[in-house]
């Protein structure tokens, strides 16, 4: 029997395997776009998987919710990404060092 | 009951109506030709909106079952939050235009980050404070890169969105956790399941997550990377801005969530927060040192006070968080002034950044010079200047909650980030020479730097009364 346990251990490793995505990526932004939208899935899952398990419908409208932006805040990253490929011919994340720090 | 909840709403629709109208009627018409008077009245409308609110004393209302709160503390936020942003436009447009950055939507974005600003300050509920932080981080990722042929201020658009987006992902997290955990988003139900039991493990990851989320957008040590970066590669105005508005707001709303939802566990968050102040205060102090470039320096700057707020709310009790609410209101004050200053730095038409830039200032404009001074030790928190009194206050919070080593620790910090507020000061009396930079300064910079450098000398006397305005605002938050 599949449990609400067993919903949270995949949406936690979903979690995770997003931040890694993002600090431990060497090559390129997309992937960290990729990393970021992983990371919201996750929540996703959480929030469905608590709403269901509550019996409380709050949860699937937040989900409502962090769709939307989520997919508002994927249009600005690509938008931001084309300025800088335009200015800097690259996207890989050792190219993203004009300011260090 | 459907128009009481408007009508608590009424400032946000009003405003948001504004940035809608004013896009699409500068997409239809003159577009960038529109800029100078899209600012001026921007401007008008925040300061029209910031009289209303501030003027307007109905009480303390809860819309939208609860989701919407409009009471004192959110008003004092909101109030602090439009004016400063106001200032900020009306000393920018010039810069912007003389840049070939007179771009429309510069003051449309920075309107509807402001509504997204308000929104977050009244949350009271965990989808209006995501909804409303999302709204205003949305519009600071582009304003970031507004000038969009610069590697730098795309490269900090960059950054700026990855941890945005990241900080976002966390606080998301914990309030996935604290919904599950407690069963409900609002705060009010939040507060009653802790107050009916124990603490549990996953709630408090959930907390925990949050704070993370909440510790980013404050740029609070250790997630304060990408301030430096982003300070110094957006344009100038648009740092003055990150300096402002987005600071207070983020304060009001981690002192909201940290109250509202988690005040009858105060000893949980407690240590947390003072730890993120005490790092704050003294990597911010000791990283400073080795800048050059006044925007690192202000990033580093804003980061020390950021930790100082932070211990107003670590005390966790009412006059923790009114002390926070009177320095982040004076904090805004200050960086208006030291940012118009820094706008006004020139050489041959081009902007000049780099703090050796400004020596022996004081015999080319020493009106200025000595309104920057004034500014300066006001940041250091030097006693006769406002900034010491906010300070004050916030140590004064730590010892009568018990933390006494937190004020020490505060104390300390203080005096090591005097070291480079006072260097500069150095350079401008004391300084060798250097090629002069241009006298030019226009009317709205100057009023903005006179007034600012004149409210910390004379704001000492009664704070304007802020001070009885922060006591109701914590008031109503911490009961």
């Amino acid at each position: 029997m599949i449990g609400l346990t067993h919903y949270l251990g995949v949406a936690a490793a979903l979690f995770v395997i997003g931040i890694f995505g993002i600090f431990l990526n060497r090559k390129n932004v997309i992937v960290i776009l990729m990393s970021i939208e992983l990371m919201l899935l996750a929540v996703n899952i959480n929030f469905v998987a608590f709403s269901a398990y509550l019996h409380d419908l709050v949860g699937q409208v937040f989900t409502m919710f962090v769709l939307t932006v989520a997919a508002a805040e994927a249009a600005i990253g690509l938008a931001i990404l084309v300025c800088f490929f335009r200015n800097r011919g690259t996207i890989d994340v050792e190219d993203v060092n004009v300011m260090k720090g | 009951m459907i128009s009481a909840d408007f009508s608590a709403i009424l400032p946000e629709v009003v405003l948001v109506i504004y940035a809608m109208a004013a896009l699409i009627g500068a997409v239809y018409t003159g577009k960038d030709e529109l800029t100078g008077t899209l600012t001026w009245a921007t401007v008008a409308v925040f300061v029209g909106i910031a009289a209303w609110i501030g003027l307007s004393a109905p009480g303390d209302v809860m819309a939208f079952g609860g989701m919407f709160n409009d009471d004192a503390f959110a008003r004092f936020a909101k109030v602090t939050v439009l004016l400063g942003a106001a200032a900020v436009l009306a000393m920018s447009q010039d810069y912007m235009a003389r840049r070939g950055l007179g771009r429309f939507e510069f003051p449309i974005l920075i309107a509807f980050a402001v509504v997204g600003m308000m929104i977050m300050v009244s949350a009271g509920d965990l989808m209006s404070l995501y909804m409303g932080l999302e709204l205003q981080s949305l519009s600071l990722y582009v304003v970031a890169s507004l000038r969009r042929d610069s590697v730098k201020s795309t490269e900090a658009g960059l950054k700026y969105f990855v941890l945005g987006a990241l900080s976002s992902g966390l606080l998301l997290y914990g309030a996935s956790l604290t919904y599950g955990f407690t069963g409900t988003t609002l705060f009010d139900g939040i507060i009653e399941t802790i107050r009916g039991g124990h603490v549990s493990i996953g709630l408090l990851f959930g907390l925990v997550f949050m704070i993370t989320g909440l510790a980013f957008k404050v740029s609070a040590v250790p997630f304060h990377m990408w301030t430096p970066d982003v300070y110094e590669g957006s344009p100038t105005p648009v740092t003055a801005f990150f300096a402002t508005a987005p600071k207070v707001a983020a304060m009001a709303l981690f002192a909201r969530l940290l109250h509202d939802a988690f005040g009858a566990a105060v000893s949980d968050w407690s240590q947390v927060v003072g730890l993120i102040a005490v790092l704050s205060m003294f990597l911010g102090a000791i990283a400073a040192i080795g800048q050059r470039n006044i925007k690192r320096l202000m990033a580093y700057s804003s980061i020390t006070h950021m930790g100082f707020a932070l211990l107003g709310l670590a005390a966790g009790t009412q006059a923790g968080v009114q002390a926070m609410l009177i320095y982040m209101a004076i904090y805004v004050a200050m960086n208006v002034g030291t940012f118009a200053f820094i706008l006004s730095m020139e050489r041959d038409g081009q902007p000049v950044t780099d703090i050796d830039a400004l020596n022996l200032y004081s015999k080319q404009a020493p009106i200025r010079a000595l309104a920057m001074m004034v500014l300066l030790f006001s940041l250091a928190g030097v006693p006769p200047m406002l900034g010491f009194f906010a300070k004050w206050g916030v140590l004064m919070a730590a010892v009568n909650a018990g933390m006494v080593w937190l004020a020490v620790a505060g104390a300390v910090a203080s005096v090591i980030s005097a070291f480079y507020y006072l260097r500069i000061v150095y350079f401008m009396y004391f300084g060798t020479e250097t090629d002069a930079l241009d006298g030019r300064i226009v009317p709205a910079q100057m009023v903005l730097l006179a007034a600012s450098a004149l409210l910390m000398v004379v704001g000492i006397v009664n704070l304007f009364g802020i001070e009885g305005a922060a006591a109701a605002a914590a008031e109503v938050l911490v009961r």
